[in-house]
């Protein structure tokens, strides 16, 4: 009886959901109609940018004050009766950042074949997640990643340290989500960076705040809907513009080939050489001046200032003479400055006196030839061992960070959550196996378009971002033929993603739709991993180390009142906008997968593993870890004043790793386990315990 | 004989172990794939450079190949286990 009502029930609740979803869907669908009709109309950009940040803040929020709630099991778990399909939406929302969602486009048209190394590596790991975790996270049925640790290990150490992990590897994250919303919150309204990122701060907060997980998994799921719908629009447009087919993952291969063949003709072409020459002719300058930078200074000014004092002696126009003040104004203020600018010039200069401006052929797999000289031969397989080596960290991570792993244990029952995993793999594939064929379509439209045309026959686009930020798009004519070689336009990757809309020719409703999408995605990663934060602080550290008594009430005001604290700092510090940003997130994937991948996975499989031994491993794994970095990236080099020259293991690159960590953790728990004794019998039986979905467990009442 | 364990409220220590063996068959199996697909492909992409649908064939693994792979990975281990789950006599009950 009890059985068919609880179906009942959930056939109700799963028909509501649907419904609601329906209507939003409709609605967000009807209110990008009613704003393109206004700017039809004539209404401006300023007001539409406007009107879609505050219509889906509102939304969101509005959400986030329906699911208001201050029971435990529903702040923490959202009541564990999100069905596998929604907790799949919720989890691709989650789990897409404004890096995959503005980034991963961008960085696929710099790199080429190199860059699907991001897209293997953040879908690979599910399968991972589906294997190793997910329906015995769903088992143990409690709150979070680091209480997973200290139940099946006991003691508080694998508890603190599994805190600290995931304190460590969400504020990084979370940092960087904050600085996106700050980014796009100021290109859509106009505001300042630093407003932009306390005006998205009050989006993220007025969800986990007032409704913990219940409200971030509802609103995920509507920032779902936003960001794939954001993501497509303009893709299938360029599709059917370029190939008049709207299906762009069918059909870019016809695509690829055009824009291998046009790298072919670019790599011979005169103009292009030209190009080249000029930019390597630059370089050396720059090479000579870094000989000896004091010097090279002193020269540079004294030859303006000579310049200066000639036009004066001659009587030149104030035109001429103002434009050479602003010449010796603009040298660099001291040597070290003046050092730093031109290496940054020269690295540039060497880049655009390559072919392609620098980029690999885009088909092509890895970098150097398998054939060729031994530097050519060497230079495959370093490129190949770190593609796969980087593939490898960011599978392990993305089954390692808590953020995400914690979603699992939001549905109703084990095989919700087998299923759920299929489900968030599917919804995050659709956006993964889009980026590639953006990439590859923007490629053909620069490639085929904007390259051999006159200057002033240019997009107005170009333009436009130019004054937006140089460092996204920049065009020089170098060689004054007044047409735009490949070599000289420079772009930052994400351009690609952010003028999309622009270049497939499309009004700026779209424009503002797909910052809408990419707030959407930053804000829905960001919830998550504020939660993340205040929940092992509430839960495991204050609830499970300190006062155990702690009422449920208690607890969750304590998690509200972190979060906020949080919340404030990571916006402080996104404020500084910190240099390097996207090298720390990656980071976060290396620490996150030799933190918690050995222990959690050797937890459920081996009854043998000891507390002492996950322990050490976790120790070890991300000391090794943070170690290569620190030794061998540029800036982490410069924070911890490492001087020694960089010493790289295999040729593998800072961002990797995780490659050394993840399986000396390993290592280390197998070794120490067998010298330790023997698990007690509750831990042993806990394993079971966790192993099978029927079991009822040590400390029964807690399973449903 | 499996369905036999399904018709037992309480399942013996014995199809317990059946079912954990089970599972650990599926995973090595399913694990098998994704290595061959995320490393060895990989591996020997520059070779793999035949035409394959209008992309060279490697080309077209790691955009979409894999992840279709990946993706079938999950919901065959999801449909597997969940079948096992009820054959074996271990499904959770709802109370």
């Amino acid at each position: 009886m009890s059985m068919t009502r609880t179906a009942i029930a959930k056939a109700l609740f799963r028909a509501q959901l649907n419904k609601l979803y329906r209507w939003y869907a409709g609605g967000f669908f009807c209110f990008v109609l009613v704003m393109s009709v206004l700017e039809q109309w004539g209404l401006s950009r300023e007001w539409i940018g406007f009107l879609f940040l505050f219509t889906t803040l509102v939304l969101y929020a509005g959400i986030g004050i329906m699911s208001r709630t201050t029971d435990a099991a529903e702040y923490y778990v959202a009541g564990r009766r999100v069905p596998a399909i929604y907790n799949g939406m919720a989890t691709g929302a989650d789990w897409m950042s404004a890096a995959s969602f503005i980034g991963l486009a961008g960085t696929l048209y710099l790199q080429g074949f190199n860059g699907l190394a991001f897209v293997m590596g953040w879908t690979g790991g599910y399968c991972l997640v589906a294997f190793f975790l997910a329906p015995y996270l769903r088992k143990f049925g409690q709150y979070t990643i680091p209480d997973f640790l200290g139940e099946r290990y006991g003691g508080h150490a694998p508890r603190l340290l599994g805190i600290a992990a995931a304190i460590a590897c969400s504020f990084i994250y979370l940092v960087a989500q904050i600085y996106g919303v700050g980014l796009i919150t100021s290109r859509l309204t106009g505001v300042a960076f630093e407003l932009g990122v306390f005006l998205g701060l009050g989006g993220i907060l007025v969800c986990s705040f007032l409704g913990g997980m219940r409200a971030v998994t509802w609103t995920q799921v509507a920032q779902y809907v936003v960001l794939i719908a954001a993501y497509m629009t303009p893709v299938v447009w360029l599709s059917v513009k370029q190939t008049q087919v709207p299906l762009p993952q069918l059909v870019y291969g016809q695509q690829l080939q055009q824009v291998t063949a046009q790298e072919q003709r670019l790599t011979e072409d005169p103009k292009e050489l030209e190009v080249q020459a000029l930019y390597r002719e630059r370089a050396q300058v720059l090479a000579a001046r870094l000989e000896n930078p004091a010097q090279a200074l002193a020269d540079e000014r004294r030859n303006a200032q000579e310049s200066i004092n000639q036009l004066r002696a001659s009587d030149a126009k104030p035109a001429d003479l103002s434009q050479a003040d602003k010449r010796l104004a603009a040298l660099p203020k001291s040597d070290v400055a003046a050092e730093a600018l031109w290496r940054e010039q020269k690295a540039q200069a060497d880049a655009k006196s390559q072919p392609l401006n620098g980029m690999a052929p885009h088909a092509q797999q890895f970098l150097g030839n398998p054939e060729g000289t031994e530097a050519e031969r060497e230079l495959f397989d370093v490129s190949r061992r770190n593609f796969m080596a980087l593939v490898f960290c960011l599978m392990v991570g993305t089954a390692a960070l808590p953020h995400i792993l914690m979603r699992y244990y939001t549905v109703p029952s084990v095989r919700e959550a087998r299923e759920s995993v299929a489900w968030s793999l599917l919804f995050i594939i659709l956006l993964y196996i889009t980026a590639p064929a953006l990439a590859v379509m923007v490629k053909f439209e620069v490639f085929h378009v904007l390259v051999g045309t006159p200057f002033n026959e240019l997009p107005a686009w170009l333009g436009a971002w130019n004054k937006v930020d140089p460092s996204l798009l920049s065009i020089t004519d170098i060689n004054l033929d007044g047409i735009l070689q490949l070599n000289e336009l420079t772009i930052g990757g994400d351009i690609v993603v952010l003028a999309m809309p622009e270049i497939a020719g499309l009004p700026y409703v779209i424009s503002a739709l797909v910052a809408a999408g990419g707030l959407a995605a930053a804000l829905s990663t960001a919830d998550g991993l504020l939660l993340t934060i205040a929940n092992a602080l509430s839960h495991d550290l204050y609830y499970k180390m300190i006062d155990p008594n702690a009422s449920t009430v208690r607890r969750v005001t304590i998690s509200k009142v972190l979060l906020l604290v949080v919340a404030l700092l990571a916006a402080y510090v996104a404020a500084q906008k910190p240099a390097d940003i996207l090298f720390l997130v990656a980071a976060a994937f290396s620490i996150a997968a030799a933190a918690f991948f050995p222990a959690l996975v050797l937890g459920i499989f081996w009854r043998r593993a000891t507390g002492v031994a996950a322990t050490l491993g976790m120790i070890s794994g991300v000391s090794i870890t943070l170690y290569y970095m620190a030794t061998t990236q540029s800036w982490l080099r410069e924070v911890f004043g490492v001087t020694a020259a960089v010493d790289l293991w295999w040729g593998i690159q800072p961002i990797a790793a995780g490659v050394f960590g993840v399986p000396l953790g390993f290592l280390v728990m197998i070794l120490v386990s067998w010298v330790t004794p023997v698990p007690r019998r509750a831990e042993r039986e806990w394993v079971e315990f966790v192993r099978y979905p029927n079991l009822k467990g040590p400390k029964s009442g807690q399973g449903g | 004989m499996d369905s036999v364990d399904g018709m037992n409220s309480t399942p013996t220590p014995d199809s317990l172990h059946r079912y954990w063996r089970t599972n650990l068959r599926w995973i090595s199996g399913l694990m098998l794939v994704w290595f061959v697909v995320s490393f060895v492909l990989v591996f020997f992409a520059r070779d793999l450079n035949f035409e394959f649908m209008g992309w060279p064939f490697s080309f077209w693994v790691a955009a979409q190949g894999s992840l279709l792979v990946y993706a079938a990975l999950v919901a065959v281990y999801a449909w597997a286990m969940n079948r096992a789950d009820v054959v074996h006599g271990v499904q959770e009950r709802e109370d």
